[in-house]
C-alpha cells in the first residue's frame, strides 16, 4: 500500500513535468510544424545558467527567475535565427536541423560548463512530509512541482484564450497567411511562441534538475517522454499534452516501481508505438486521421 | 482610389501579370474577370503584399501598396478575403471577428462587432462556434464580416461566390451593393460568375494571360456580345 | 563481328558503362586499396581505419533509409547496439565460433528487430518516426542493465579478440614479411566488408527496388498508384539499413573490445545522423566523405582546441561542437549536403555550357535545370547514390499526409 502511494505520488509529480516538457513541444509544433528536439539541451543550458548564478551565491529564486528569462531569450534567439529559415520547408530538414541544435548546444554547454554531473538545489524539502505521525509520501518540492506547472498552464490558458496577443498568436499558428492579411505580424508571433514555449521547457528542466544532479544529458531521455506525452495527447492539443503528460508519469513511475529503472525508455517507447499504431491522432482524438 | 500601373508579376518564368494597368474609383464595385488562371488571385495577392511585384506601381490615396508589407495593410485601409473561404478554422466566430477589428485602423471598438452581426444576425447565433464548423456560406459571411471589421476604405474579395448556391451568392452581392452605396467602401470583385458580378459592378475589367483586354463600364461589358462570348462566357 | 575488333579501352568503357559492372571495378579498386593500405600502415592508424570502416557501414545503411527512402533514423545506435552486444555475447561463449559466422549472427538479429521497428516505422512519418526512433537509441541501452548477467549491466562485456586464421597470417606474410595481430585481422575484415557493403547498396539503390524506395520516398501517392507496396518497401529499407548497423556494432565490439551502453548513447545514433548530412543525404560518396570526416576530424580539433589552450577535457567537446555547427549550417545553406552542392555546381556549370552552345540548349537545360531543383531542395529530393543521371521519378517539394 505504501509502496503504491508513493508509486502514485511520484508518477503523479513526473508527469507534471512532462506534461510541461510536452506542452513546450505541442506550442511549437501548433506553430511551427515543427518538432523541437532541440528544447531538451535548451532546458539543460538554462538550468546552468540558474546553477552558476546559485554557486555564485545568488538565492534559488534568482536562478530560477533568470532561468526562465534566459530561456525566453534563447528560444527566441533559435527561432528568429536559424528556425526561421526551415519553417515551411522539407519536414526532414526541420528534423535535422533541430538535432544539429541538440549537438550543438550539448557540446558548447560542455565546454563552458564542463561535464562532469553537478548537484542543483532544490527550494524545498525533497523528503516526506510529517503529518502526526506517519509519513506521506510527499516532498515539499514536489508540491512545488505540481503547483508551479498548474500556475504555468493556468498562465497559459489565460493568455491564449483572454488576451489580444494570445489571439494573435493562435490565428499566426492555424492560418499564417490569413492572419497577415488582417495584420498580424505572423514572424514574431511565432518568435514570442517559441520564447513562450522554450520558457516552459526550461521550467521542467528546473524542476527535473532540483535537488538532484546535473550534466549536459541530463535532460536528453525527457525530450523523448516529453515527446510520447505530446503524442499521447495527438500533438495539437495542450489539453491533450497535460493528460499525456500525467498518465505517461503514472505508468513508468509504476513500471520503474514494479519492473526496474532500467526499462523505463523502452516502456516509454512501447507506449508510443502502441498509440501510434492504434489511435495516430492521439488517445483523445475524436476525427480520424487525414489522408490525402 | 486604387491607382495600378504598369503592374507585372513573375513566378520564375511564368508572367501572372503582364503591365496591368486600371483605376478602382472610390465608392464603385470594380468586377475583375477572366478565365481560370488568367491571373485575377495574383492581382488581389500583389495589391495586398502577398506577392512581391516585378515592377509597375499602385497606389491606395497616398499610400504606396507596393512597398507596403501585407500585415500592414489594414492599417493602410486594405482588407483582402483571399479566395477559398479565409476563415481559421480552429479559431470561434468571435475569436475570427475580433482578430477582424484588431486590425482596424482606429483599434477595434465593441461598438462595431454589434453592428457586424446586425448584418449578419446567423453570425451573433453562431459566435461561440468553432469556425470550422460553419456551412460554406456562413463562413463567407464571416470572411466578409471579418474584413469590415478592419474598417476598410477598399475591400478586395476573391471568388466570394465560390461553390455557394445562388440564393445567398445574391444575398451576399446585395449585401455589398449596399455598403458600397452607404458607407462609400470601394470593391474590387474577383469573380467567375461574370453575369452576377457585373450585376452588380460599376466597372468591369477582363483579364486574359495577364493583360487586361477590356476596361469599361459594367453596363457596356454586359451589352458587348462579342466581348461577352470570347470572354465571359454567357 | 565488329564486336571482337573492339579496342581495350573500348571494352573498358563497355564494363563502365554497365552499372553492375561499374560498382564492381570500383568494388576492385577500393578492395585493392583497403589491402594495401592496412598492410603498410601502422598500428594506431590501422584502428583508426577500422573506426571508420565500421562507422562507415553503419553510415550508408542509414543513407539508403534515410537519402533514399526518406525514412529518418535517429536509433541506429541502437540497431549497433545490438549487433554488438550479440558479437560480444558469442564471441565469451566456449563454442569458439569463426568470425564470420559471429557477424552473420550479430547481422541477423539486428535486421530480425529491424524488421519489428520497420513495421511500425512504416506507418509513421516524418517527426513520428524520428521520435519513436529517439525513444529507441534511449531504451535500448537500458536492456543491458536490465539483464544484467548476460549483458553485462553497466560494466558491460569485454569482447575477446578474434583468432588469425593461418592462411590469413600467411597471406599478410607474404606481403609485408610480419605476422599481423589479431586486431590487424578485423581492420582488414572490416575494412572489405565496407566495400562489399557499398558495392551491395549501391547495386540496390540502382535496382528495381532502390527505384521503389526513392518512388515512395518522392511521392506516397503516386507511388502507390503505381502499384508499390508502401508497406513493405518502407520495411525492406529499414531491414537492410538496421542490418548494417548491426554489422557495423559487431566490428565495433572487435574494435572497441569492450560492450557498454554508454559506448550507445543517443550521441553515438545522432553522430550517425551526422555523418550522412555531412556527406549529403543519399549518397554513399556522402556517407564515405562523412564517416571520414568524423573518424579523422575529432584529432584534428582536438589538437587546436589544445594550442588555443582548451584543457582536454573541452577540447573533446569541440568536434562535436564543430559537427553541430557545420550539420545546423549544411541544413541552412546547402541542403543537399557536400557532395549534393558538388551536383548542383556542377548541373549548373553544364547547364551554362549547354546555354552557351546555343542549339543544345533547349535539350541540356531541362534536364541540368531537374537535377538543380533537385539538389537544392535538399533531404527530400537528393540524388541517388553514385549516379548523377539516375532516373528516379522527377521530386518535387515533398507532400505527405498529416
Ligand atoms: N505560386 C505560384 N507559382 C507559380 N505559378 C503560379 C503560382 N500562383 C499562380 N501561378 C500561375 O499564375 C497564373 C495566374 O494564376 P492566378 O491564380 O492568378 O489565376 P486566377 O485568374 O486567379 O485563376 P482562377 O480563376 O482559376 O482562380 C496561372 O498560370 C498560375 O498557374
Ligand atoms: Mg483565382
Amino acid at each position: 500500500m505504501q509502496q503504491l502511494t508513493t508509486t502514485l505520488l511520484t508518477g503523479l509529480t513526473l508527469g507534471a513535468v512532462f506534461s510541461a516538457f510536452a506542452l513546450a513541444l505541442v506550442m511549437i509544433w501548433r506553430s511551427t510544424r515543427i518538432v523541437n528536439f532541440a528544447q531538451a539541451p535548451m532546458a539543460m543550458v538554462t538550468t546552468y545558467v540558474a546553477l552558476v548564478l546559485i554557486d555564485a551565491g545568488a538565492s534559488y529564486w534568482v536562478g530560477f527567475v533568470a532561468a526562465l528569462l534566459s530561456g525566453f531569450v534563447l528560444g527566441a534567439v533559435i527561432e528568429r535565427v536559424v528556425v526561421r529559415h526551415v519553417e515551411g520547408k522539407a519536414e526532414l530538414n526541420a528534423v535535422i536541423l533541430t538535432l544539429g541544435l541538440f549537438i550543438v548546444l550539448h557540446a558548447a554547454a560542455a565546454l563552458v560548463f564542463g561535464s562532469r554531473f553537478r548537484s542543483f538545489p532544490a527550494p524545498f524539502g525533497v523528503r516526506g512530509l510529517t503529518v502526526g505521525d506517519s509519513t506521506i509520501p510527499l516532498t515539499g518540492f514536489g508540491i512545488f512541482t505540481l503547483v508551479s506547472v498548474l500556475v504555468v498552464m493556468g498562465l497559459l490558458v489565460a493568455l491564449f484564450r483572454g488576451t489580444d496577443i494570445g489571439l494573435r498568436m493562435r490565428a499566426a499558428a492555424f492560418g499564417p497567411e490569413v492572419a497577415r492579411l488582417l495584420g498580424v505580424k505572423v514572424g514574431r508571433m511565432l518568435t514570442l511562441g517559441w520564447a513562450l514555449a522554450s520558457v516552459v521547457g526550461s521550467l521542467s528542466g528546473l524542476l527535473i534538475a532540483g535537488g538532484g544532479l546535473v550534466h549536459p544529458g541530463y535532460m536528453d531521455s525527457v525530450v523523448v517522454y516529453g515527446f510520447v506525452a505530446a503524442v499521447l495527447g495527438g500533438l495539437e492539443s495542450p489539453g491533450g499534452a497535460v493528460v499525456g503528460g500525467l498518465s505517461l508519469g503514472l505508468t513508468l513511475s509504476v513500471v520503474s516501481g514494479y519492473v526496474g529503472s532500467e526499462v523505463v525508455p523502452l516502456a516509454a517507447l512501447l507506449v508510443l508505438v502502441v498509440v501510434l499504431l492504434v489511435r495516430p491522432g492521439g488517445l483523445f482524438s475524436t476525427v480520424h486521421e487525414r489522408r490525402v | 482610389m486604387l491607382d495600378v500601373r504598369d503592374l507585372t508579376t513573375t513566378y520564375g518564368a511564368v508572367r501572372a501579370l503582364d503591365g496591368v494597368t486600371f483605376t478602382a474609383p472610390q465608392g464603385r464595385i470594380t468586377a475583375v474577370l477572366g478565365a481560370n488562371g488568367a491571373g485575377k488571385t495574383t492581382l488581389l495577392r500583389t495589391l495586398s503584399g502577398l506577392v512581391p511585384a516585378a515592377s509597375g506601381s499602385a497606389r491606395l490615396g497616398d499610400t504606396d501598396l507596393l512597398t507596403t508589407p501585407a500585415e500592414e495593410m489594414t492599417r493602410a485601409g486594405l482588407a483582402h478575403v483571399p479566395e477559398g473561404r479565409g476563415v481559421i478554422a480552429q479559431l470561434t466566430v468571435e475569436e475570427n471577428l475580433r482578430l477582424g477589428a484588431l486590425g482596424a485602423r482606429g483599434g477595434g471598438r465593441k461598438a462595431d462587432l454589434d453592428r457586424v452581426t446586425d448584418l449578419f444576425p446567423v453570425l451573433g447565433e453562431r459566435r461561440h462556434q468553432v469556425a470550422h464548423t460553419l456551412s460554406g456560406g456562413e463562413r463567407q459571411m464571416l470572411v466578409i464580416a471579418r474584413a469590415l471589421l478592419a474598417d476598410p476604405a477598399i475591400l478586395l474579395l476573391d471568388e466570394p461566390s465560390l461553390g455557394l448556391a445562388p440564393r445567398i451568392v445574391t444575398q451576399i452581392f446585395d449585401l455589398l451593393r449596399g455598403l458600397v452605396d452607404d458607407d462609400g467602401l470601394t470593391v474590387v470583385l474577383v469573380e467567375q460568375n461574370a453575369r452576377s458580378a457585373l450585376s452588380i459592378s460599376d466597372v468591369g475589367l477582363v483579364l486574359d494571360l495577364g493583360k487586361v483586354v477590356v476596361h469599361d463600364d459594367a453596363a457596356v461589358l454586359v451589352d458587348d456580345a462579342t466581348l461577352r462570348h470570347a470572354y465571359l462566357g454567357f | 563481328m565488329a564486336e571482337r575488333t573492339l579496342a581495350l579501352p573500348d571494352r573498358l568503357r563497355r564494363v563502365t558503362d554497365d552499372t553492375l559492372g561499374r560498382h564492381l571495378l570500383a568494388g576492385l579498386v577500393g578492395a585493392v586499396v583497403v589491402v594495401l593500405l592496412l598492410s603498410f600502415l601502422g598500428g594506431f592508424r590501422v584502428s583508426q581505419l577500422a573506426s571508420f570502416s565500421y562507422l562507415a557501414i553503419a553510415a550508408a545503411g542509414l543513407t539508403v533509409l534515410t537519402g533514399l527512402n526518406g525514412q529518418l533514423s535517429l536509433g541506429h545506435g541502437a540497431f549497433m547496439a545490438i549487433g554488438a552486444y550479440t558479437t560480444a555475447v558469442l564471441q565469451r561463449t566456449e563454442l569458439g565460433l569463426p568470425l564470420v559466422v559471429v557477424l552473420v549472427a550479430a547481422v541477423l538479429v539486428a535486421g530480425a528487430v529491424g524488421v519489428v521497428v520497420g513495421l511500425a516505422a512504416a506507418r509513421l512519418h516524418g517527426p513520428y518516426i524520428a521520435g519513436a526512433t529517439l525513444a529507441l537509441a534511449i531504451a535500448v541501452p537500458g536492456l543491458a542493465i536490465f539483464w544484467r548477467d548476460l549483458l553485462g549491466g553497466e560494466q558491460g562485456l569485454t569482447v575477446p579478440l578474434p583468432d588469425v586464421p593461418a592462411w590469413f597470417a600467411d597471406a599478410v606474410f607474404f606481403l609485408t614479411a610480419t605476422d599481423p595481430s589479431s586486431s590487424r585481422y578485423v581492420a582488414y575484415l572490416a575494412g572489405l566488408a565496407l566495400v562489399a557493403v557499398l558495392v551491395l547498396l549501391a547495386n540496390v539503390a540502382r535496382s528495381r527496388t532502390g527505384r521503389r524506395w526513392q518512388a515512395v520516398r518522392d511521392d506516397e501517392v503516386a507511388a502507390q498508384l503505381a502499384g508499390i507496396d508502401l508497406g513493405r518497401a518502407r520495411v525492406l529499407a529499414f531491414v537492410v539499413s538496421a542490418a548494417c548497423a548491426g554489422l557495423a556494432g559487431g566490428f565495433m565490439a572487435f574494435v572497441v573490445r569492450l560492450t557498454a551502453p554508454s559506448g550507445f548513447t543517443l550521441t553515438l545514433s545522432l553522430t550517425l545522423l551526422t555523418a550522412i548530412v555531412l556527406g549529403g543525404l543519399g549518397s554513399l560518396t556522402g556517407a564515405l566523405i562523412g564517416a571520414g570526416l568524423l573518424t579523422f576530424l575529432p584529432q584534428v580539433v582536438t589538437s587546436v582546441g589544445g594550442d588555443v589552450g582548451l584543457s582536454d577535457v573541452q577540447s573533446a567537446e569541440l568536434a562535436p561542437l564543430v559537427y553541430g555547427l557545420v550539420m545546423v549550417l549544411v541544413i541552412l545553406l546547402a541542403p543537399g549536403g557536400l557532395v549534393g552542392t558538388i551536383r548542383l555546381k556542377r548541373a549548373e556549370r553544364a547547364a551554362r555550357r549547354a546555354a552557351a552552345a546555343g542549339a543544345t540548349a533547349s535539350t541540356g537545360a531541362p534536364t541540368s535545370a531537374d537535377e538543380r531543383t533537385r539538389a537544392a531542395s535538399g533531404t527530400g529530393a537528393t540524388t541517388g547514390p553514385e549516379d548523377p543521371q539516375h532516373d528516379a521519378p522527377p521530386s518535387t517539394e515533398r507532400k505527405r499526409s498529416s
